[in-house]
């Protein structure tokens, strides 16, 4: 006989925990690619010491390429806010047992999560680049490339 | 070999044990004792030679002494066993310190309240529920369908999981993963038709959500039961609405 489950179907439940768990799990596998690959652009193939206001506004600001790298940190800065406010709050849940407590505990995180939330998410959405700025800084930065290969050369 | 060579074996050992008496004691303290130990005496073994020849107060679990009852669960050297398990050899350093389960109510030395854990053993449900008619002979099942929930029926209700589960330790109305263990048992049964309700009671921030996989179950389970896995086996039932399996089980268990 083979493996049967017969009657093995249930009703899928839904509920805010389960809810909530399921999201976990999804942001999580999310966040691996979107923070590893953050981390890879800005750490490794960039440098730290040449990142700065004119780098990320010329990136958000780049007419083709700039609502990708706005969706890019839109969607990792609220997946992230939201994943560890929420782990935040199971871990908090584990020593606060009173529902009172809880409600209190509760408007703390997702006051906070709130403010990073709304926070972030107008930056990226509302930002304009002060193009005179990145004009600058892009002078700037051809003026000291060009200095330091004159002094490779001398 | 010569019973010389057999003597010098044996290991001078120091067993600190976390020591309650409510009648005479307002908090647990520490006490410690000397003894010779065999390098293949249990853990057991050590305990009992100190209450039988040194301190007759000390009080423990213990009955079938070969790791099938599970009443001599306790946190050896901090890590969740059963007494009869643990041989002498496989404690690491010359002190042996042992300490009763935590997260249940202490009634006296190594032994503690198991009530609220078979409270939450109970809520589960953890027998057959068949309204259908009865057949003349069994309840037939396939090897396959047997080998579905072969993993959590080996357990001992010894509670060495749920003692060890840090969730449980801070909020003792988590039904902790014995329960769930049990549940699943049951759920995954195909003569059984509870499923539903015993999905309903897990589907709580008190039942399989406050679950952290944190492991510590897995790694604690004297009949190695893989607890996690099977947690995880509920969750996603919650989430998906089957309880049937992708892989034919009997193949898991051959591989």
């Amino acid at each position: 006989m083979a493996y049967s489950g017969i009657g093995r179907k249930v009703r899928p439940n839904g509920g805010f925990e389960l809810a909530w768990w399921f999201f976990m799990r999804i942001s999580g596998l999310m966040l691996v690619f979107l923070a590893l690959g953050h981390l890879t652009i800005t750490h490794l193939i960039n440098s730290v010491e040449n990142i700065n206001y004119a780098f990320v506004a010329s990136r958000w600001a780049d007419p083709q390429s700039g609502w990708i790298w706005r969706l890019w940190d839109l969607t990792m800065i609220n997946l992230a806010v939201l994943h560890g406010f929420n782990g935040l709050r199971q871990i908090l849940w584990e020593q606060i047992l009173s529902p009172s407590k809880r409600v209190i505990a509760s408007t703390i995180i997702w006051g906070l999560a709130a403010v990073l939330i709304i926070g972030g998410s107008y930056s990226i959405l509302l930002f304009q680049e002060n193009r005179e700025y990145i004009q600058k800084w892009k002078a700037e930065r051809e003026a000291a490339r060009f200095a330091q290969s004159a002094r490779h050369i001398q | 070999m010569s019973t010389a060579a057999l003597a010098s074996d044996m290991r001078t050992l120091k067993v600190k044990i976390k020591r309650y008496n409510p009648e005479l004691d307002e908090a647990p303290h520490w006490e410690e004792y000397t003894t010779e130990a065999d390098p293949l005496d249990r853990v057991l073994d050590v305990i009992q030679k100190v209450k039988w020849y040194q301190d007759e107060t000390l009080a423990l679990r213990r009955s079938c002494a070969h790791g099938v009852c599970g009443s001599d669960a306790m946190r050896i050297n901090g890590v969740n066993a059963l007494a009869c398990k643990i041989l002498v050899r496989n404690v690491k350093g010359d002190t042996l310190t042992l300490e009763p389960i935590l997260g249940l109510p202490v009634i006296k030395d190594l032994i503690v309240d198991m009530k609220p854990f078979f409270d939450h053993y109970k809520s589960v449900m953890p027998f057959l529920i068949n309204d259908e008619p009865a057949p003349t002979t069994e309840r037939l099942q396939s090897p396959a369908d047997r080998a579905r929930f072969d993993e959590t029926t080996k357990c001992i209700l010894c509670a060495c999981c749920t003692t060890a589960c840090p969730p449980f330790w801070s909020d003792n109305k988590y039904v902790g993963p014995a329960a769930i263990v049990n549940a699943h048992r049951f759920i995954f049964d195909s003569r059984d038709r509870g499923a539903q309700e015993r999905l309903d009671i897990l589907n709580d921030a008190e039942g399989v959500w406050r679950c952290r996989t944190v492991f510590n179950c897995t790694s604690a389970c004297p009949r190695d039961i893989k607890v996690t896995q099977a947690i995880s086996e509920v969750k996603r039932a919650l989430l998906g609405g089957s309880i049937e399996m992708d892989r034919d089980p009997l193949q898991i268990i051959e591989a």
